[in-house]
């Protein structure tokens, strides 16, 4: 019966979720109260956001490892913008813009060099991380506008700003991917590439799309990072790529391509970031939250690879 | 007798691969098998080699009755299967090829030296124009062929099977791998060799076996035949009682292909058929008119307009569809639904300001499957659950929904059972009846002289022949063969 097994898997990481929810909630009183809520909400956001980009490209069979980097270099080249301009809204606009071209760039290098993404990405990873520095000079940008800092901190009523900000982002994600031209190609492409060159797909322009969108949704959370930290960090975001990829996942994508949804990666997000916070309430030593999450991940994929297996023949 | 076969049988899921294999191989022999794509050559010369066990018959080896249940027991009595070098390792040496997984060790370590003298031994020993220390990936396909043999004979065997060696070699090549197949049966080897190249057959074979349909059909000595008598058995079965098409006065021209070796039309309403044998360039042709593999020269036209045609998204804008030789490779995203199959070649039909409506896709393809008849729990089913026969008839949907001018067939019945390749050639029919023109290119004669109202016959890359609906497969395997 595949298609039952198939919704188990589906739900499963939903159902790690709650477990996770439920057992933190009660082996700590400070789990389930408005600022330590808020507090997980305004930290995974960040990874969160990068992660539904990520999505995207994992659907579609690739990978990127540069969006650590292009989150920084956003951040820096954002907040530049603002203190040059003394302009919040022209500062997160230019921060977004520079990740959706470097996005960009990855995606062209990717279908028109014909180089695997693991490679281009392992390549701008470096490059725009140089980069970073270079701009900045190796140091923080600061003097920001005080109102930037409503983007990461702001409230509206009792929920964070940044909860309206990813919740568009999931819907405007999930949108893409389901119900959009571009969201059906970029499971084609993953699912089999030759099967989609050879409907007459040109599979190139919509890889350019896809790591565009991939490095547009990095730049804003480029800009939130900036925003919670009120400086342009030229060292933010290093190793955020691993975090985003394991969220992704977790959630359920395979990175053979073909599976992975919004709201699963969603998940993924959130089952790491409770992870993290469940650790800390509990006093666990933050050496073994390092171990806890990479166990965590290689669990994921080993359940997934194992009903795969069952239910091949 | 060093090998005796009689009667073997064989059959995969209710299908007959052979039905009475029989094959008498001598020691010093050069013992030519031959016959048409699926007639049972592989099939047999794998249980031979220990790769597959029959289903019943009798195998004697030097006179005793044997049972090979892994390739291994195969090796160990001296049986050895020159594979085609596509089971090399390129990055490694001839020297690490000839000793991959039997390695000689001193040891803890690999015994480099021993190793690449053994292999320069029986290099030397045969006069082999290849050094031990040299890296496969440089060598030409004719010298991996003999880094395959040198494989073998590491195993002192008695019998060697060639399976088709040269169908990927040019001449020269060849007859560097004849010279070596002579060399080793003048050592006193047995050798089968497979091929369905009959020009060879004059140079190599001192005995020839002809299986048709899974069954020997005739065996003699080499000089007691003639090319000619040899088509005739390969083919010589009953030609199919199923009618021929009832054919259509053709319309205007659709496509005009116009490629160096390569000439011909397609013209409205027509089912014009391409045979030839594996490595022809049928399936070339194919990728070449839809972009796969664009021209490098000469010119393809659509309904009387040029079209510069350099991918698969330029064909089909041009009104061409592909329907491919490899559902599963190139024809299917296999683990997605039928609908979403179905609809990725004209997705843009179903879509408003780039959002697919699916309401609108789901009524779609609830029709075509409807049409089609394809069985299936319904148009959610991932097409990997399908039959090859429903495989293909989504892929024939996804262009039937495309609704271009022109569509290609590559093997269109390959892996398909009786009663859906029947459903196949009634689509076909239709598709020219709506005033589409149709290629097909098959290995299948019976169906192409069934289905096509003409037939090109492909050799070498070259267009040797257009024939008449009415011409026979003698005819058509003359053109296919023989220069």
């Amino acid at each position: 019966m595949p298609r039952e097994s198939s919704v188990v898997q589906r739900f499963l990481p939903f159902i790690s979720l709650a477990a996770l929810f439920v057992i933190l909630s009660i082996a700590s009183p400070y789990f389930l109260t408005a600022t330590n809520i808020s507090s997980v909400i305004r930290q995974t956001v960040v990874i969160n956001i990068m992660a539904l980009g990520m999505t995207l490209v994992i659907v579609s069979g690739g990978i990127d490892l540069s969006v650590g980097s292009i989150l920084a270099f956003s951040g820096v080249v954002g907040t530049m913008t603002m203190v040059s301009t003394d302009s919040v809204m022209l500062g997160i606009l230019a921060g977004i813009v520079s990740g959706a071209l470097w996005g960009c760039a990855n995606g062209l290098m990717i279908a028109r060099m014909r180089i695997p993404p693991f490679i281009v990405t392992l390549g701008t990873l470096g490059i725009v991380r140089g980069l970073t520095l270079v701009i900045s000079g190796g140091l923080p940008v600061v003097g920001l506008p005080k109102e930037h800092g409503f983007l990461g901190e702001g409230t509206v009523g009792p929920a964070p700003f940044v909860l309206v900000v990813l919740i568009a982002c999931v819907i405007l994600a999930h949108f893409v991917l389901h119900s959009t031209k571009l969201g059906r190609y970029t499971y084609a492409i993953g699912s089999n590439e030759a099967a989609a060159v050879y409907a007459g797909i040109p599979v190139g322009r919509f890889k350019v799309a896809i790591y565009a969108i991939c490095g547009l949704l990095t730049g804003l959370a480029g800009m939130i990072e900036t925003s919670r930290l009120m400086t342009g960090q030229p060292t933010a975001g290093v190793t955020y790529e691993l975090q985003v990829i394991a969220a992704v996942v977790i959630g359920g994508g395979s990175l053979a391509g073909g599976e992975g949804t919004v709201i699963g990666t969603l998940i993924g997000a959130f089952i790491m970031g409770l992870l993290s916070n469940g650790s800390d309430l509990l006093g666990i030593n933050p050496y073994w939250q390092q171990v806890i999450i990479g166990a965590i991940i290689i669990l994921a994929v080993a359940l997934d690879v194992a009903r795969k297996r069952r239910f091949a023949s | 007798m060093l090998l005796e076969l009689s009667s073997i049988r064989k059959s995969f899921g209710g299908v007959h691969a052979l039905l009475d294999g029989t094959l008498h191989v001598d020691s010093g022999q050069v013992h030519a098998l031959v016959g048409e794509n699926g007639a049972g050559k592989s099939t047999l010369m794998k249980i031979v080699a220990g790769m597959l066990r029959r289903d019943g018959g009798e195998m004697r080896w030097k006179g005793a009755s044997v049972d090979f249940a892994q390739p291994a027991d195969a090796h160990d009595v001296g049986i050895h299967m020159v594979h085609q070098e596509s089971l090399l390792a390129p990055h490694l040496t001839v020297a690490q090829n000839v000793f991959l997984g039997r390695e000689r060790m001193r040891g803890f370590r690999l015994d480099r030296k021993g190793m690449i003298d053994g292999a320069a031994e029986i290099l030397e020993s045969h006069h082999f124009p290849v050094k031990a220390d040299w890296r496969v990936e440089t060598l030409s396909p004719a010298q991996k062929q003999i880094v395959e043999i040198c494989r073998a004979l590491h195993g002192n065997p008695s019998l060697l099977i060639f399976d088709e060696p040269t169908s990927s070699l040019s001449d020269a090549e060849a007859s560097e791998v004849f010279r070596t197949v002579r060399a080793l049966r003048d050592k006193g080897i047995g050798i089968i060799y497979i091929t369905h190249r009959l020009v060879e057959l004059e140079q190599i074979a001192d005995h020839v076996t002809i299986l048709r349909d899974g069954r020997t059909i005739q065996s003699c000595p080499a000089a007691d035949t003639t090319t000619g008598e040899i088509v005739h058995h390969m083919v010589g079965r009953d030609i199919s009682s199923s009618k021929q098409r009832h054919k259509l006065p053709p319309g205007e021209t659709r496509l005009n292909v116009s490629l160096p070796g390569v000439q011909f039309e397609l013209r409205a309403g027509e089912i014009v058929g391409m045979a030839g044998l594996i490595g022809a360039g049928r399936t070339e042709v194919c990728e070449t008119i839809f972009g796969i593999t664009p021209a490098e020269s000469g010119t393809i036209t659509v309904n009387d307009k040029p079209a510069d045609i350099r991918s698969p998204n330029d064909a089909v804008a041009a009104g061409i569809a592909l329907v491919t030789e490899d559902r599963q490779r190139t024809g299917l995203a296999v683990d997605l639904s039928i609908r979403t199959n179905t609809t990725l070649a004209n997705l843009d039909a179903l879509c408003t300001a780039e959002v697919v409506q699916v309401s609108k896709e789901k009524a779609v393809t609830e029709q075509l499957r409807e049409k089609l008849q394809m069985q299936a729990d319904s148009v959610e089913q991932k097409a990997s659950e399908l039959s090859g026969g429903n495989q293909q008839k989504v892929v024939i949907a996804k262009w039937m929904f495309r609704d271009t001018d022109v569509v290609l067939f590559d093997e269109p019945t390959r892996g398909i059972d009786v009663g859906a390749k029947a459903e196949v050639f009634v689509l076909m029919d239709e598709l020219a009846r709506q005033g589409k023109a149709i290629l097909m290119v098959s290995s299948e004669l019976p169906e192409l002289l069934q289905v096509a109202d003409r037939i090109l016959v492909m050799r070498e890359g070259e267009l040797v022949a257009e024939l008449p609906h009415e011409t026979t497969q003698q005819e058509i395997m003359h053109h296919a063969v023989t220069q």
